[in-house]
């Protein structure tokens, strides 16, 4: 870490980061659940700009498509169905369980970044080549060596859909 | 993105899955531990993609395994997008399901499932 160079790209990234880490709180830390939904958004989508700093621009285009599109919006059509924003069923207690998970959480913040992160703190170079994240060669291997997993989770998918409309509906 | 440390990346993951851990542990609207979650999961799929990048081990790697390498991160991410998918939309439909049937969600109320 020592010598490391204030760059334009680092600034850049500290301000995406730093807005993802305050969504990551936001969605914990709002007592409303439409908030918290509106915080993870803004997460998914610094994640995503994340992703194109990363040259993953494919994964990056599919982080927009899939979450803040798709999975989101599911969240928030549910959030109004059953209007959450009823104050009974915001109520939360303050209880000695904040306390301890706060305890945890940073025991565990502490524990991976002792043993997990420092000892990789010297790596700056990228190794893959730059274009390793565009639709044609994702496209390519995920039709080739990864065709059987692709399959695999279309019929999860699937499964998914059925099991959904089957909770779904009042009567079968 | 040159000039970026691989630590950056991995550590704004960590703090990420901290704070879904974190949420899902103190939480009580089971709507915003299914957020929680995500959280998790999309923490993991940054530092997969960091990784993926930065690729950082010892031993010398042809440019076939570097290649290789590279492409397992990003179809890990795929695959935990699909199954992220497709857990929302059993979760959500299973919490519809006790909405409707009992008019509080409040999770620890919840002892459908105890004998």
């Amino acid at each position: 870490m020592e010598g490391l160079k204030i760059t334009p790209e680092l600034m850049l990234f500290g301000g995406i980061a730093g807005l993802a880490a305050l969504g990551a709180v936001g969605v914990v830390a709002f007592r409303s659940a439409v908030r918290s939904a509106l915080c993870l958004v803004i997460n998914f989508f610094m994640l995503a700009f994340l992703y194109f700093t990363l040259n993953a621009e494919m994964l990056g285009i599919t982080q927009i498509v899939v979450y803040t599109g798709a999975i989101m919006v599911l969240f928030l059509f549910v959030i109004m169905l059953l209007n959450l924003s009823a104050p009974q069923l915001l109520f939360e207690k303050k209880d000695v369980k904040i306390g301890a998970g706060m305890l945890m959480g940073m025991a565990l913040f502490g524990l991976v970044a002792s043993q997990v992160l420092l000892p990789l703190k010297d790596i700056t170079t990228t190794r893959s080549n730059d274009a390793f994240g565009a639709p044609e060669p994702v496209g390519r291997a995920l039709f080739t060596m990864y065709a059987w997993p692709f399959e695999v989770a279309s019929i999860l998918l699937l499964i998914g859909i059925v099991g959904s409309i089957l909770l779904a509906k009042r009567k079968i | 993105m040159n000039g970026v440390p691989l630590i950056a990346y991995l550590a704004l993951g960590l703090f990420m899955f901290t704070t879904g851990v974190v949420g899902v542990i103190i939480r009580r609207n089971p709507i915003v531990i299914f957020m929680c979650i995500e959280l998790m999961l999309n923490a993991v799929n940054l530092t997969f993609l960091a990784f993926a990048r930065y690729q950082p081990t010892q031993s010398h790697l042809t440019s076939q395994e570097l290649v290789q390498g590279s492409m397992a991160g990003q179809m890990m991410v795929i695959f935990v997008m699909a199954v992220a998918a497709a857990e929302v939309a059993v979760g959500l439909g299973i919490i519809m399901a006790i909405f409707r049937l009992r008019e509080n969600i409040d999770i620890d109320e919840m002892n459908l499932l105890r004998g």
